[in-house]
């Protein structure tokens, strides 16, 4: 079932970046393309619990701040080691400005 | 098995490398079960290769990460509870990947001529390895093994400096996981631990006892911390926080020696000065490369195993890899270098697993490491050592990120510290741009306006 949420505005994830969103004390990370489309993923790295804002997002990819491990926030798939599993991704919708998360 | 192992003119070492690949590669063993060793076999297998490979670790647990033994290992669950290792690939793990560990296991010899890799149990419990004084003798049972090989990797790793001082044996020290819970279980709220060496270690382990709520005391020969590696206004910076939190840290002091006294405590005589009573004292005095064994075989050793950009040691079917290694580094003019970081340690498995099967992959990654200590972050990429001028990038969060700069105006290193992870970003698109020997104009680097990924891309 559905259950969009609110998780920022528009504005407040720069262009190929990703802001930490912590929704009901749930962290999730929310990332604008360099196309400015926006995604969500789980907020912390499987590899290690290091929250993935702090991270670089180059192109479609994140990396954790800690280990560099490396995801496809797009999908969510880990990109090698020391990533063993992937990444939990929501899907996203933006609208009047809003980006929405849902969160199922 | 592979061609013989005497000793090969340099430009033998790539023939040698391909005829042994395809024809005699079946066995493969890999000395230290650190980060590194553990890194490299999983890539053994990520690369198809189907021999045999054995893994041997003295200690008795799987492999594990050393980075949170400073940290969480110290720190978190306070309430008693034990933290466990973390794990960097657990039995079921290198089950799957069909390599044979041997834990509790110390190499005590390397026969080259043969190719065979003599190995003893070492007695049950925690094996450090560590202790000063401890030697090739200690603690081995009557219990031996012998390895054949046909590649060979050292990924032995480091050891804790030994305090040059009588009384040595009092300080602990803080290498392995056994390390970190013995050092855990004496940090009780109150009580007074002295830590001499305001390294990374060091200045890791006061902000750990002072989260414990110990009182702690620094006591570092040099001027100031970190001297080693950063720039003064970023160890200046900790050593700030440091005091915040209550820590008394002195510099230009002279550990002469460590007594025990009648009430279980101890007292720490300084050169100069009152001494200064400790509940507990640790040593952070810096790390030595485990390179006996590669020099007992006869390998070239320069502070650490020496090997080339390919990683190989002066034996071509011998490799070695992370703290235990030195290495030319391309970016730096082939100086020869050593590294003690989980980063290092990762990336160099990665490469010497590709040429361990014969890949010729040079090793051109930059330098990184971090440090935490309370909520600040650390991160460094590159080489200041390097570095002709520092500039700096005055953030709007206070954050100031220093970039080194060679004489040519190459970018050769860059360093912040921050809130929690906060100066990764910037950091991390520094280290690429220090791989690409970037060039960037100095207006445009410190201007925090300008975002850094454009400088990096116009590297392209």
């Amino acid at each position: 079932m559905a259950n969009w949420t609110r998780a920022c505005d528009v504005d407040d994830v720069e262009n190929e970046d990703v802001i930490a969103a912590v929704i009901d004390d749930v962290h999730y990370a929310i990332y604008r393309s360099p196309d400015d489309e926006y995604f969500a993923t789980d907020g912390f790295c499987t590899h290690e619990r290091f929250l993935l804002a702090d991270g670089l997002v180059m192109d479609n990819i994140i990396e954790c701040p800690k280990h560099n491990g490396r995801f496809d926030y797009t999908t969510g798939e880990g990109k090698g080691a020391p990533i063993c599993e992937d990444l939990k991704t929501y899907p996203v919708s933006v609208e009047d400005g809003v980006v929405f998360v849902d969160l199922g | 098995m592979g061609s013989s192992s005497s000793t090969s003119a340099e430009g033998l070492h790539s023939v040698r490398t391909m005829e042994t690949t395809s024809k005699n590669l079946d066995s493969i063993v890999v000395i230290g079960a650190g980060e590194c060793g553990a890194r490299a076999v999983a890539e053994l297998r990520g690369r198809g290769f189907a021999g045999s490979i054995t893994l041997i670790g003295e200690e008795a647990h799987f492999p594990y990460e050393r980075p949170p033994l400073s940290k969480a290992a110290l720190t978190a669950g306070a309430d008693e509870k034990t933290p466990q290792p973390v794990t960097v690939a657990d039995e079921a793990r290198l089950a799957d990947l069909e390599v044979a560990v041997q834990t509790e296991t110390r190499v005590t010899r390397i026969d080259r001529e043969h190719k065979v890799v003599l190995a003893a149990r070492v007695a049950s419990g925690e094996a450090s390895g560590d202790r000063p004084g401890a030697t090739a003798g200690d603690g081995i049972r009557d219990e031996f093994v012998e390895l054949p090989y046909d590649r060979l990797l050292l990924a032995t790793g480091a050891r804790s400096r030994p305090l040059p001082i009588e009384g040595a044996e009092h300080a602990l020290l803080l290498r392995t996981y056994a390390d970190a819970l013995r050092l855990r279980a004496g940090l009780t709220a109150g009580d007074h631990v002295v830590v001499i060496g305001a390294g990374f270690i060091g200045l890791e382990v006061a902000a750990s006892a002072r989260q414990r709520g110990c009182r702690v005391t620094v006591l570092e020969l040099a001027p100031r911390a970190l001297a080693r590696a950063v720039p003064a206004e970023l160890a200046d910076m900790l050593v700030a926080r440091h005091v915040e939190e209550g820590v008394d840290i002195r510099f230009d002091v002279n550990v002469e020696r460590i007594d025990t006294v009648d009430d279980g405590g101890f007292v720490v005589e300084l050169a100069s000065g009152p001494q200064v009573p400790a509940d507990l004292v640790v040593a952070g005095i810096g790390a030595e490369p485990n390179v006996d064994l590669a020099a007992e075989a006869g390998l070239e050793c320069d502070n650490g195993i020496a090997v080339d950009e390919l990683l190989q040691t002066s034996d071509p079917d011998i490799f070695a890899a992370g703290d235990c290694c030195s290495f030319p580094h391309g970016l730096y003019g082939g100086r020869r270098i050593r590294l003690e970081s989980w980063r290092n340690a990762h990336d160099q498995a990665v490469v010497a697993a590709v040429n361990l099967l014969g890949g010729g992959e040079s090793y051109v990654t930059v330098p990184w490491f971090w440090s935490d200590q309370y909520d600040l972050g650390l991160q460094l990429a590159g080489l200041f050592d390097d570095a002709a001028f520092t500039v700096a990038r005055d953030r709007a969060d206070g954050v100031s990120v220093l970039f080194g700069l060679a004489d040519d105006g190459r970018l050769v290193a860059s360093a912040a510290v921050g809130a929690g992870a906060s100066v990764a970003k910037d950091v991390r698109v520094a280290e690429m741009m220090i791989g690409k020997q970037a060039r960037p104009a100095i207006d445009q680097l410190t201007d925090p306006d300008v975002n850094l990924k454009k400088l990096l891309r116009a590297e392209d």
